[in-house]
């Protein structure tokens, strides 16, 4: 069974078609990437998976449940983690209660987190996962004080933060220094390696190519092509939705 | 941590001592002052901290003042009536806590605004179960058997347990993944949703948890005064009230201790000046928000670093900004 499977998936802003029919499947495991010209949907495409808009048609079922339309605490709580590619983070909390706050939801009831306060096994993992991206110095810092790249793994560590079963990277790699990509490609293909389950959505090609064994290519909205990087580049179709004719 | 902890040490020991030195009125002025710092504290959490705006904090306050008069006016023992105006504010705090899933910042203030001249509106006019406009008079003050809390001194330690229960809870709260959760709800919303916060559950509780506060200083206020009337519940009550905890520092813990002193006391010391009173007071808190954006609270922090930077030059230099 698939990961995570999207149906026929639409997604309309008034007369404008964001996503039209898309559909496309996560095996578990997996290294998928998604690209596609600037406008072609793939960030519309990881707000409709999470939640954070409500698709105007067709399904999205992780690990064979319907979760279309749910909110994105709920999807979330199934296992599906993501990063932004505008970084999001708490500001004025510091990383360490950054990689916390991403952590508490996943398990329990509301009531045991108001009564439970110890959270030393959380502690531990946040500051794992922080060593694992080298900024675990900086756990005290307030998050807006962090560089850009800073930023950047902060927001990676806090999808990790969770052990989803499925992460979904939007442009991870986008403003990142070359050192910083190389370390932050070396970091997915670790974690790859030990079981996660990525969806990358980058733009930087010879990263997309070097990291995913499978390729998506949206453009205008619709999936117009799917396959090895190798039969990507060589995909008429794909040259014509970034060059055009 | 301790840090955090010790200014709260020293209020509660200052507030066990000062009524050792104070005259009457002075005394009525400081129990005035806590029963707003339980208040404070309530707003404070929800603004502040979950920040919800809520306008309206007078009219939870309104829950437990009359519930205790009305139910001590039926020799119902004071606790049981507090008891009750704090389950009727949680629960309407609930209620009100609805819209803020829906609307935000000034629509939601609109929202908690209209609720609060309602809320007026039916203790004026809901003449047989409030006496309207005229109030309830002659609230009595708690019992157990013969020990009695009527001497003012008596029920200002009365209060003082209750505030400390209200310090102490609210400390928990907001130090638990609760506290947690408000905060990041207030930095950024949509994150917060997407690493699993759940909106609707903690913002009804921010709503219902800061009602239930303003519930328990309510039913501290009316036996203090001695006699309610809906006058006492207007808007500007609950601007007060937001006045208090935004000077005190929005989303600081000892903000609304801070802030609920100077609001209570401020006028108090200013009425020596007659006529300019208002004036001054108006004057010093413009002041004092365009000086400490970040409310009084602010000080104490510049005080600590300097301190610090004092005792351990490196603390300043190792700052990475």
């Amino acid at each position: 069974m698939a990961l995570l499977e999207i149906r026929n998936l639409t997604k309309r802003f008034f007369r404008l078609s964001a996503l039209s029919g898309v559909s496309l499947s996560v095996e578990p495991g997996e290294l998928l990437g998604v690209i596609g010209p600037n406008g072609s949907g793939k960030t519309t495409l990881f707000n409709c998976v999470t939640g954070v808009l409500a698709p105007s048609g067709g399904h999205v079922l992780f690990r064979g449940e319907d979760i279309t339309g749910r909110s994105p605490d709920i999807v979330y709580q199934r296992g599906v983690a993501r990063t932004f590619q505008l970084i999001q983070l708490f500001p004025e909390m510091t990383v360490l209660e950054n990689m916390l706050v991403a952590a508490q939801e996943r398990t329990g009831t509301l009531l045991s987190r108001l009564l439970r306060r110890e959270e030393t096994r959380e502690t531990a993992r946040a500051r794992e996962l922080l060593e694992f991206l080298g900024i675990a110095r900086l756990e005290d810092n307030l998050a807006s004080n962090l560089s850009y790249g800073q930023q950047k793994l902060l927001d990676f560590g806090m999808a990790l933060m969770p052990d989803p079963q499925l992460i979904l990277l939007d442009e991870p790699m986008a403003g990142v220094n070359p050192t910083m990509i190389k370390n932050l490609m070396g970091h997915i293909l670790a974690l790859n390696g030990r079981g996660y389950t990525f969806v990358v959505i980058e733009h930087n090609m010879e990263v997309v190519m070097s990291l995913c064994r499978r390729i998506v290519v949206l453009s205008q909205g619709e999936r117009i092509a799917e396959g090895t990087p190798a039969e990507i580049a060589d995909n008429p179709l794909v040259l014509d939705a970034y060059f055009g004719r | 941590m301790a840090r955090g902890l010790w200014p709260l040490v020293a209020a509660l020991a200052l507030g066990l001592l000062l009524p050792l030195v104070l005259d009457q009125y002075k005394l009525y002025v400081l129990s005035l002052t806590l029963v707003y710092v339980i208040l404070a504290i309530g707003l404070n959490l929800t603004l502040g901290y979950a920040g919800q705006i809520s306008l309206c904090h007078a009219a939870f306050m309104a829950f437990g003042s009359y519930a205790v008069a009305i139910l001590g006016q039926h020799g119902v023992p004071f606790e049981a009536g507090l008891v009750l105006g704090v389950v009727l504010a949680f629960g309407w705090g609930l209620v009100l806590g609805f819209p803020a899933l829906q609307v935000k910042h000034h629509y939601l203030a609109m929202v908690t605004l209209g609720f609060n001249i309602i809320v007026f509106l039916v203790l004026r006019n809901w003449e047989s179960l409030t006496g309207g406009s005229f109030g309830i008079s002659s609230v009595a003050r708690p019992a157990w058997g013969p020990f009695s809390f009527k001497s003012d001194r008596a029920f200002y330690y009365y209060i003082l347990a209750w505030a400390a229960i209200v310090v102490a809870s609210a400390y928990w709260i907001l130090h638990s993944r609760w506290g947690r959760a408000f905060r990041a709800i207030r930095e950024n919303e949509m994150r917060a949703e997407v690493v699993g916060v759940s909106l609707r559950n903690y913002k009804l509780m921010a709503f219902a948890i800061g009602a239930a506060y303003a519930g328990t200083g309510g039913a501290l206020f009316a036996p203090l005064l001695g006699y309610i009337d809906p006058g006492a519940f207007t808007l500007d009550r609950s601007i007060q009230f937001l006045m208090m905890v935004v000077l005190g520092g929005l989303g600081r813990f000892e903000g609304p201790l801070i802030g609920a002193l100077v609001v209570t006391v401020l006028p108090e010391v200013l009425r020596g000046s007659e006529g300019l009173y208002l004036i001054i007071y108006a004057l010093s808190v413009i002041l004092m928000m365009l000086f400490m954006p970040k409310g009084l609270v602010g000080l104490w922090d510049l005080a600590w670093r300097f301190s610090k930077s004092a005792t351990s030059p490196s603390a300043s230099s190792a700052s990475p900004r």
